[in-house]
């Protein structure tokens, strides 16, 4: 028997160690323990997650990949597929901001590299604890995303930043990427025909990132630091020359497959590989891997996460052919093994058996862990009845756009090479992104989004927002909603009350993804994003949890990457009003919804309530409607009101358009508060204008889709006017908008 | 077309260039030039009619930016093209390159703001009597979006007194109504310097990307008319 420590360094639990010994009728060698570790672990296992997540939708006629790939892959048409995922990389970016940043866009971009498809856009999802605190955490992320994206060449396009206290310790950095690919030369990751020869590819290999899947699944500690190590470090110009060399081996048929080395590295990736293939296993000698060092272990070898590295299953005897592709641009590339087929991984150093394990027992023996979710007590409920009245408007719509929750982004997204590739025809700083495709009218929108407060009020509420905006925001400009890739993203789930979260957030993004039509196609989990604060950074490390001790545990963020499609870009709308005398409308109609909102937050200084109710028919009913308007050409802007409700969603239409809008006032009918119909976050609603010729035809089609629609004001002139009610200029609010992140 | 000739732009790839492939779209798709790729490795320029050193991190740029490039086999060759006249075109790190490797004079350094920067700059024309810019007219405001961490132009003062004597200033940045002032300046550029040309007038340098802007969906079309310039006056020279 092993001891306590050693399982502890390797991440199993004394009953895994013995399922481990149960089934191989033996003790694991320290290498062999090392792999299952690695390879066991919740970052690659998904074994708290994993039943739970085969209740999310993963089919649908678009489909071309689902979840068990590199990455998920829908047909967009006219032959084309696009290929995306995100994925997280929380914990380095905790302990080195700018390469755990980094290496997670890297990482990212080679699953998508995997799928055979050409990588054109970068999103980011990021949390933080708030400024000027997380200040080191926020310009070290941003500086990290731009020094690899930039550097490679690809552009990032879109993403979302929330500051919280929860963040503070833990923040998050999720990184989408999209690809295209011509649906015939869509590749999988599987390692066929037995005799075919394993090329590595890329990087040398170095003793970085050894364990880096262990430590991103457990929580973070005053020790963590000492884990820097873990963390690996970026070489984007090296991975430029990798993306291109394997879009080069597009003109060889000589290649079977390509799978990404990411957590868990040669381990993995070959155990994956093989693990697709029923059967199939792999046979290779660590004395063949080019290394950056000398002195390394077979152990070393296998468990080093450095970047920049493919793996390649080559037809035999074509090696030579596939190595010269790779030589014209001066990549390394080795032949470290074979695929078989005898159902093992094994291990060679020169002659001497190191390692023999069953694939499976690798890839899908680590028993899935059956928690208890036990709900929390109910956040305090918001009594609207004795929160005082509006008082200033306009003061509050000031506050509010300097918010950093909602304030203009383009201190972020300037620092972005967002225009690299000459596709990217709607920019970051509205709803979706959108990106053509070359030599067609092929528009793709794309997305991510979560409201975490949401998530924190009701996980299962929370998780149903977060698809229903991703989907508004891809609807207003003008496009379908195709299909979601997810990021899961919760504490410690060993605590019943996170389990329970990680249920119901899984409910909530199972029940808004049937009802929206959007399949789930890939995605990640990210669990024990928790600290303990009250350690300080000098103290002894403890072992085990202090009783009572409680930890800063993030809100559950279930991130929603979404893409969608539209027919003819030339139809694609933007948030901006456009002409001065159009009509300024609000689609949707408003209720008291001030739960868990920006303003209750901002303005009244607590979270609190439940998040907005949601009515996912009706949020299909207002998307269709907004679909077809803009099809019929009926439409000039269009923008979702999110956080910050309609006037912070109209302010924007104002400032990124650079165009002031009239309103007669608002007064509220029925029980609707004035502070509801301002700032509340009711869900189906945008903001639109059209021309006054358009009018007849779009109310027409509003009736049709049973969509209210009320006439806002008129677009024109440099402020923002609700006649009898307040004025602002353009000019005040940019200021307050555009000041938001300089702190 | 003069008997269906068409202007043959070589693109040069170094590991590390991402503009090749937007600038092979706008003379291939949008102009309807000749386009030809010249790999770094390659001592040949193919017949070209004008070389364009395209945007990116060539070698990574990890020492500084242009500072191995310019050591790569296909520069010798640009710099004997340029000495017998031939139009060699920087764009971004291809300007860096071309003061790396002293085809053009001073250096691109980090910008002030310390900072990468991605935003739509206004230029004004100085020249318009260059084979790259001959579409335009003198102080004409074109749109052309920048995108660079290391952009910010520097040189001695004396080479940069004659540069404004001899006109070799070619863009500024400027505001829209084509001012030519502080707030407009993105990188902290001496003289809001965009792009120079050499002596001779056939090495052009430029930091913003023309390519990028070439196609009104694109939210602008205003670096179609270098390219048009180019394939116009590549044209004039080659029938003349």
């Amino acid at each position: 028997m092993v001891d306590s420590r050693r399982l502890r360094e390797v991440a199993l639990t004394p009953e895994e160690y013995r399922v481990i010994v149960e089934k191989l009728r033996r003790p694991p060698n320290p290498l062999e323990l090392g792999m299952l570790g690695v390879l066991w672990s919740e970052h690659c296992s998904y074994k708290t997650s994993k039943t739970l997540l085969r209740r999310l939708p993963s089919s649908g006629d678009a489909v071309l990949q689902g979840p068990g790939e590199n990455a998920g892959a829908v047909e967009i048409g006219q032959g084309w597929a696009a290929v995306f995922k995100i994925e997280s990389h929380n914990h380095p970016s905790a302990i080195e901001p700018y390469q755990g940043a980094a290496t997670g866009v890297g990482g990212i971009i080679r699953d998508v590299i995997a799928m055979g498809a050409r990588p054109i856009a970068l999103l980011d999802s990021l949390r933080f604890g708030p400024l000027p605190a997380s200040r080191h955490h926020f310009d070290g992320v941003v500086a990290g995303i731009g020094g690899y994206g930039n550097c490679i060449g690809i552009p990032t396009v879109g993403g979302e930043v929330y500051f919280d206290e929860c963040y503070a310790q833990n923040p998050l950095v999720n990184a989408m990427c999209v690809g295209l690919v011509r649906v015939d030369r869509l590749m999988r990751a599987r390692a066929e025909g037995t005799g075919n020869s394993l090329l590595l590819v890329g990087a040398d290999t170095g003793r970085d990132g050894i364990h880096g899947a262990s430590f991103a699944s457990v929580e973070l500690d005053e020790t963590s630091a000492e884990r820097r190590p873990a963390v690996q470090v970026g070489n984007p110009f090296l991975e430029k020359c990798l993306l291109e060399a394997c879009m080069d081996l597009a003109h060889t048929d000589a290649v079977v497959a390509v799978q990404d080395l990411g957590a868990a590295g040669l381990t993995s990736s070959v155990a994956e590989c093989a693990g697709r293939v029923a059967g199939a296993g792999a046979r290779i000698d660590v004395s063949l891997v080019p290394r950056r060092e000398r002195g390394m272990s077979p152990y070393d070898v296998m468990l080093s996460e450095s970047q920049e590295r493919m793996l390649v299953v080559v037809q035999r005897g074509r090696e030579a052919e596939v190595e010269r592709i790779f030589q014209n641009w001066d990549l390394t590339s080795a032949v470290i093994g074979d695929v078989t087929d005898d159902g093992h991984l094994t291990v060679f150093n020169r002659t001497e058996l190191v390692a023999r394990l069953p694939i499976d027992l690798l890839t899908d023996g680590a028993p899935p862990r059956r928690l208890v979710g036990i709900a929390p007590e109910p956040p305090p409920a918001l009594r609207l009845d004795s929160l005082p009245p509006l008082v200033n408007a306009a003061q509050s719509l000031l506050r509010l756009l300097a918010s950093p929750n909602l304030c203009s982004r383009r201190p972020i997204f300037r620092r972005y090479d967002h225009m690299v590739g000459d596709s990217t025809l709607i920019a970051p700083g509205g709803d979706a992104a959108m990106l053509r495709l070359k030599g067609t009218r092929l528009g793709l929108a794309m997305t991510t989004d979560c409201n975490a407060r949401y998530c924190h009020l009701d996980p299962n509420l929370g998780a149903q927002h977060a698809v229903a905006e991703a989907a508004r925001n891809i609807v207003a400009t003008g496009a379908r909603p195709v299909a979601v890739t997810d990021c899961l993203n919760l504490a410690n789930p060993d605590r019943p009350e996170v389990y329970w979260e990680l249920e119901e957030t899984i409910a909530g993004l199972a029940l808004a993804c049937r009802a929206l039509e959007v399949p789930i196609v890939s995605g990640n989990v990210s669990l024990y994003n928790e600290t303990f604060p009250a350690r300080g950074q000098g103290d002894q490390p403890r072992s085990g949890r202090p009783d009572g001790e409680v930890p800063l545990a993030i809100h559950p963020t279930p991130v929603v990457g979404m893409v969608g499609v539209i027919d003819d870009y030339a139809q694609r709308l933007e948030a901006g009003l456009k002409k001065e005398g159009d009509f300024v409308l609000l689609v949707g109609s408003s209720h008291n919804d001030l739960g868990g909102s920006e303003y209750l937050k901002v303005e009244h200084g607590t979270v609190a309530g439940r998040p907005p109710a949601l009515d996912l028919t009706r949020e299909a009913a207002v998307n269709r409607l907004i679909m077809a308007a803009a099809k019929a050409g009926l439409l000039r802007s269009a923008h979702d009101c999110a956080e910050g409700g309609m006037l912070v969603a109209l302010a924007e239409c104002c400032l990124i358009g650079g165009m002031g809008v009239r309103c007669p006032a608002i007064r509220p009918e029925g029980t609707l508060r004035l502070d509801a119909a301002f700032f509340g976050e009711t869900p189906g609603r945008f903001i639109v204008s059209a021309a006054s010729r358009a009018m007849p035809e779009l109310q027409t089609l509003a009736r049709r889709h049973h969509v209210e629609i009320s006439l806002l004001g008129m677009a024109g002139g440099e402020t923002v006017e609700f006649e009898g009610q307040f004025r602002l200029s353009l000019s005040e609010m940019r200021q307050a908008w555009e000041g938001g992140l300089i702190n | 077309m003069h008997g269906g000739f068409r202007v043959k732009f070589g693109v040069v790839v170094f590991p590390g260039t991402w503009s090749d492939r937007d600038c092979g779209w706008v003379i291939d798709q949008v102009v309807g030039a000749q386009l030809q790729y010249l790999w770094h490795k390659d001592a040949d320029l193919k017949g070209c009619d004008c070389v364009i050193l395209p945007g990116g991190f060539a070698y990574g740029d990890y020492l500084r930016t242009g500072a191995i490039a310019r050591f790569a086999p296909v520069m010798q060759e640009i710099g004997e093209f340029a000495d017998r006249g031939g139009l060699v075109w920087g764009i971004c790190n291809g300007f860096q390159i071309l003061c790396e490797a002293g085809l053009l004079p001073g250096a691109l350094i980090r910008n002030v703001s310390l900072e990468y920067r991605c935003e739509w700059t206004h230029l004004s024309v100085e020249r318009a009597d260059l084979p790259f810019t001959s579409e335009c007219t003198e102080r004409e405001v074109i749109r052309v979006p920048i995108s660079h961490g290391e952009g910010s132009y520097f040189a001695e003062p004396a080479v940069l007194s004659r540069l404004e004597q001899n006109g070799q200033v070619v863009f500024r940045y400027c505001d829209a109504e084509g001012r030519v002032v502080a707030g407009a300046n993105p990188n902290g550029s001496l003289h809001n310097i965009a792009g120079i040309i050499n002596n001779r007038g056939n090495v052009l340098g430029m930091m913003p990307h023309p390519e990028r802007c070439a196609e009104p969906e694109l939210g602008g079309a205003d670096g179609l008319k270098l390219f048009k310039s180019v394939a116009g006056s590549a044209l004039r020279v080659l029938v003349s």
